[in-house]
């Protein structure tokens, strides 16, 4: 990044630098779209915590006398069931919104492990070189090279479906991802003259690292983090769809669609609404992640 | 130099390839159950002194790495061993499944680049106008859905409802071709057989184009963003200065160097493609290897599974290794950067 090496020499280690580029929260705010999909993740978010209060159902009550039932607003649909009911006669609404629970829960998780020790070790290898980072970059190398969801599946496939083998399998070349990102950036911020001027003033290594550079390289971690989480969100839809990624008592939006896949000529609501949350949940993810990195490095605007 | 090049990038693959076989052998040994006993399936009374034979047989009683070697001796020259759930050996399976795949891939690969390299220039032409908009907009949309909804959407509108497309399968069994290459599109055109071609394309729009879809709009964006770097550079200026037709400045000069970053980004999406293409294939129960493998996966097939997974790995290794290669000819930087 190079707006850290515009810091004046010797600047004042209490103000952490990213508060000091004024104008970041503005210019994501001035960015609609950005706060339009900031507004939307939010609401699924408060979905997902609220799901129990918010649903007219138990997403697991089978409704034996009211087996696909359309939308309210198709023929032969009823308010009773505003979204309709699957082949087993489950409400789809209330399905949906507990569905939001899993995709975010397994998001922040996958992401947030990946966040935490892809950047730690990528800070590590950028900050002391030597074999540390020539051990992990060959690592990197590999992992690079792996078909990611195949690799996943081949995982999924041994695990049968199981939450903590999905974390895992959808966390294992994730954080390759933060680690570039952090080593690159920690290569660069290393050399600047404030990490100079630290160590000029006699700084330990530990507070030069975390205390200083850290705060410089977060915003690029923060969006990379964002955009991550869309492709984490839809991998694991993937997964739930062919069966082997989110076990089947939990409502998952992408085992739902595997549900309805079977029933599209009678009853297309099953698949379709499901996988419309799916798409307006990680669009927006995306689109949030787009503005935060458009407000954070204004450079990289298009 | 070229010597250096390929010799270094293949050295740099081995740790991948043994990586990769390394974990497709591990997990073949953490699934629960003795695979002798899915080797024997329901097949009835079976003496111990049978069993012991059958796990002599396939070295199951000797240790791990003895084992590990004895794998990848016999995956290279593609003995993978019976499958559970066919009787058959596994390699057969797969081959007979192999050109279906080939084919949809073909497909998409092709739908893909005919459409995002065209969208991605006339993109960056005008940039922030309203096809530049529209591109990005349909792009972002293109990431953010799901494979597996598009393709069911696609399948309601355009098969059930519209009547336009069938929605699953291959080609009409009645009028298959008889089989030369394994791909429905190559023999139907070998046999002049029209009737063929035209159900076989016909069954393989949705799929291809569902496949297409993220590669797509990967590959619009970023033709987009090389081209408007191309279009302000000074050769482009001087293209123009010297009086060449905007269609030759923008299709020729600029086009061709916008493109050489591009390929990179078109070999790890295909890459991509082949990760979507078992989930598109699960949709559209088209009979290929990725349908192939899901099925696997459900009848525990783990010997198939295993192959499965080992050929979709090699070709994306091989893939990522295609793109550094062509990357070098296009642009002599790449390849001193990286000897």
């Amino acid at each position: 990044m190079a707006a850290t090496q515009t810091q004046p020499v010797g600047a004042n280690p209490g103000v952490r630098p990213i508060d000091a580029r004024p104008g970041t929260l503005k210019l994501l705010l001035a960015n609609r779209v950005a706060v339009g999909a900031g507004l939307v993740t939010l609401g699924f978010v408060l979905v997902a915590l609220l799901a129990p209060m918010l649903s007219p159902y138990n997403p697991a009550e089978q409704h034996p006398e009211a087996i696909r039932v359309p939308p309210f607003w198709s023929p032969g649909g009823s308010t009773r069931f505003l979204l309709g009911t699957d082949g087993l006669g489950r409400d789809l609404l209330s399905r949906i919104l507990f569905g939001s629970r899993v995709s975010i829960l397994l998001g922040v998780v996958v992401v947030l492990l990946t966040l935490v020790v892809g950047a730690c070790l990528g800070m590590l290898a950028g900050y002391y070189r030597g074999w540390v980072d020539t051990l992990l970059s060959r690592v990197v190398d590999t992992l690079l090279a792996f078909p990611f969801l195949i690799f996943a599946l081949a995982i999924m496939a041994v695990t049968g479906p199981n939450l903590v083998a999905l974390v895992l399998a959808l966390a294992f070349k994730g954080w390759v991802d933060f680690f570039r990102v952090a080593r690159g950036d920690v290569l660069a911020a290393r050399e600047s003259e404030y990490v100079l001027a630290a160590r000029g003033v006699g700084a330990s290594n530990a507070y030069i690292l975390f205390g200083e550079i850290l705060p410089n390289i977060v915003p690029p971690l923060i969006v990379l983090a964002a955009l991550r989480m869309a492709t984490v969100i839809i991998a694991e839809a993937s997964l739930s769809f062919l069966g082997i990624g989110v076990p089947p008592r939990i409502p998952a939006w992408g085992t739902m669609v595997a549900d309805g896949r079977g029933s599209i000529a009678t009853a297309w609501w099953i698949a379709t609404f499901p996988g419309l949350a799916i798409l307006l949940l990680v669009l927006s993810v995306n689109l949030l992640g787009e503005g935060l990195r458009d407000a954070l490095d204004p450079r990289m605007r298009r | 130099m070229w010597v250096r090049f390929v010799g270094r990038r293949l050295w740099q693959t081995a740790p991948v390839l043994i990586g990769v076989s390394l974990i497709v052998f591990l997990t073949m040994h953490l699934t629960p159950g003795d695979p002798i006993e899915h080797m024997l399936g329901r097949a009835g009374s079976v003496t111990r002194a049978q069993i012991e034979e059958l796990r002599a047989h396939y070295a199951l009683d000797r240790p791990l790495p003895t084992q590990y070697a004895l794998f990848l001796g016999k995956a290279v020259t593609g003995d993978f061993g019976p499958s559970y759930s066919q009787g058959r050996p596994v390699v057969e399976v797969i081959t007979e499944r192999l050109p279906a795949t080939l084919e949809l891939t073909l497909f998409a690969f092709v739908i893909a680049l005919a459409v995002a390299i065209p969208a991605g220039a006339l993109a960056a032409l005008r940039p922030h106008r309203l096809f530049d908009r529209t591109a990005t907009v349909v792009a972002l949309l293109g990431v953010s859905m799901p494979g597996f909804w598009l393709g069911i959407v696609l399948m309601i509108l355009l098969g059930l409802r519209l009547h336009w497309l069938p929605i699953s399968g291959r080609i009409d069994w009645a009028l298959a071709p008889e089989s030369i290459t394994g791909m429905n599109t190559v023999d139907a055109l070998l046999a002049g057989d029209g009737a063929a071609l035209r159900s076989a394309l016909a069954h393989l729009i949705l799929p291809a184009i569902t496949m297409a879809a993220p590669m797509a709009a990967m590959v619009t964006r970023m033709v987009r963003s090389s081209m408007i770097g191309v279009l302000g550079q000074d050769f482009v200026q001087f293209a123009r200065a010297r009086g060449l037709p905007e269609w030759r400045v923008v299709g020729k000069h600029a086009l061709r160097n916008a493109l050489v970053p591009t390929v990179n980004i078109v070999a790890i999406q295909t890459g991509m493609l082949l990760s979507g293409n078992m989930v598109i294939e699960a949709v559209f129960q088209y009979p290929g290897i990725g349908k192939l493998a899901v099925d696997a996966i459900a009848a525990a097939d783990y010997p198939l599974v295993q192959a499965v997974v080992l050929l979709y790995a090699v070709s994306y290794v091989g893939l990522n290794l295609a793109a550094d290669g062509i990357q070098a000819v296009l642009d002599p930087r790449v390849r001193e950067a990286r000897a």
